[in-house]
């Protein structure tokens, strides 16, 4: 199939950058949007041309690398993909597709495609972590979790911070991030230690990185390759109002 | 140490909480209005804005519905002005992407509040001219004196249904109005629990419903008065 891509282009975080419009003939229905991506990049560098700088690791949809807005969409069309996951059989012969990076203060872009997403391990570092015994492991079944209640810590452990919620939302919030990092611990016994000042820590460093607030318009929900819920968000708004009133009663939480 | 309501959720916690409030002020608007429909003589309704100016407790909800508001409209206008600045890097027209899918799982509304809520502020500007400063402060010719039941007061179904029935584009105006509103609610109701916390995936489906019935009651609602009373004056 031929195909038209139209592809951010930024040399470096200082440049304009601009797009440019590139043709294919060789591409196949057969190839992953990445696969693509490296049939551009190997005929840029035949040409002697700069290759386009994008992400990508395990390119099997758990690592969360292969950050690219496609025609509009984080990780392009379809649900609950990442694009490394994403088939050129979405597409038509013909077609022009627009490739960006996610466009943020908050993730600055590095070079085309690739953006700076260290803001979330900040967030993390404030809060994305359990405080457990050191030494020997515990013994299996020693902390007791319901199914339902570890369903659900699942369902918001399956987060992989691709960042495509923060892309996909008109206000670029972390919301669901966040929510799905608070809601894994704040489901488990293992999080107890930690309590609502893990929400608040970690709600406050959002703000401080400058990611917008949340409107639950619920775009976030609808792009998260791995179909995190927005009820994870009510959930860490339950826990911040908490600390909230824990920290009006007392400084420490 | 952050306060609570500089925080991006303590926000969006005021608005919920102011704009529960304000829906509860217009349900109660609302069943007074409802009045006008019932009622033909008018006496129904007048009775009921009577009762509504002069029980001791409007005193008390006046000034806080007014500052409900207020801080509804300031502190939206705040959140939409920082989220707004944080989209706007140095790429193209505002930040925004070049090829843009945003129907994704939104709807329009919920991506427009700040839009709607500004169309509704317009629309109550007007609306306390028509008739609150009338009969509050300026008074009109259409308002003297009925007595009903032996109690004088001010005739407010003239002043309502003589808007209407002379200046027909007033109707449009108020039906552009319902419009706004229900669709700020649409959204709206369902967010205020969401932020609140009061929401999981059950009851995500609940409020849903409950916000698209309640939204379409009060749009339906406060667009059929002025349609009622134009259309009866033309037969």
């Amino acid at each position: 199939m031929k195909l038209t891509l139209k592809v951010w282009r930024q040399a470096g975080p200082k440049d304009k950058g601009q797009f440019e419009t590139y043709q294919l003939d060789n591409a196949s229905l057969d190839m992953t949007f990445l696969e693509l991506m490296d049939a551009l990049n190997e005929k840029l560098i035949a040409e002697g041309k700069d290759p386009v700088a994008f992400e990508h690791d395990c390119r099997e949809g758990i690592c969360g690398s292969c950050a690219m807005m496609v025609n509009g969409r984080p990780h392009g069309p379809g649900q609950e993909i990442t694009t490394c996951q994403l088939n050129m059989k979405a597409f038509k012969d013909g077609e022009t597709i627009t490739v960006e990076p996610w466009r943020t203060n908050s993730f600055p872009v590095i070079k085309d495609l690739v953006v700076d997403r260290s803001s979330f391990e900040k967030i993390m570092e404030a809060g994305g972590f359990v405080n457990v015994e050191v030494g020997s492991a515990v013994d299996s079944n020693t902390y007791k979790v319901s199914k339902a209640r570890a369903d659900e810590a699942f369902d918001a452990a399956a987060c992989i911070g691709c960042g495509a919620c923060v892309a996909a939302c008109k206000n670029s919030s972390a919301m669901l991030f966040v929510a799905a990092k608070v809601s894994q611990y704040a489901l488990l016994p293992q999080g107890k230690t930690e309590g609502v000042q893990r929400a608040w820590n970690m709600l406050a460093k959002m703000d401080e990185l400058g990611f917008g607030s949340c409107s639950n318009t619920g775009s976030c929900e609808a792009e998260c390759p791995k179909g995190v819920s927005l009820s994870h968000i009510a959930r860490l708004n339950r826990e911040f109002i908490k600390a909230g009133f824990r920290k009006a009663g007392a400084e420490k939480l | 140490m952050t306060n609570f309501f500089t925080t991006s959720i303590g926000r969006k916690i005021l608005m919920s909480v102011t704009g529960l409030f304000l829906i509860m002020f217009l349900l109660v608007h609302l069943t007074v209005n409802s009045m006008i429909l019932f009622d033909g003589t008018g006496d129904l309704f007048n009775r009921a804005a009577h009762f509504m100016a002069t029980t001791p407790l409007i005193k008390v909800v006046e000034p806080l519905l007014a500052i409900g508001l207020l801080a509804h409209f300031l502190i939206a206008s705040l959140i939409t002005f920082q989220n707004q600045r944080n989209r706007n890097v140095t790429y193209g027209a505002f930040g925004r992407y070049e090829a843009r899918n945003a129907s994704q799982g939104s709807t329009w509304a919920s991506r427009n509040m700040y839009i709607l809520g500004t169309v509704i502020i317009v629309f109550l500007v007007i609306h306390l001219i028509n008739f609150f400063w009338k009969m509050k402060f300026t008074g009109d010719p259409l308002l003297s004196e009925v007595i009903i039941n032996g109690e004088h007061m001010e005739n407010a179904y003239a002043l309502v249904t003589g808007l209407f029935i002379n200046w027909k584009w007033s109707v449009a105006l108020y039906v552009v109005g319902a419009i706004a509103l229900g669709l700020h609610l649409y959204h709206g109701v369902w967010s205020a629990f969401q932020t609140l916390g009061w929401s999981n995936k059950k009851w995500r489906k609940i409020l849903n419903v409950i916000g698209v019935l309640f939204s379409t009651l009060l749009a339906l609602g406060y667009a059929i008065i002025p349609l009622y009373v134009m259309i009866r004056s033309m037969i």
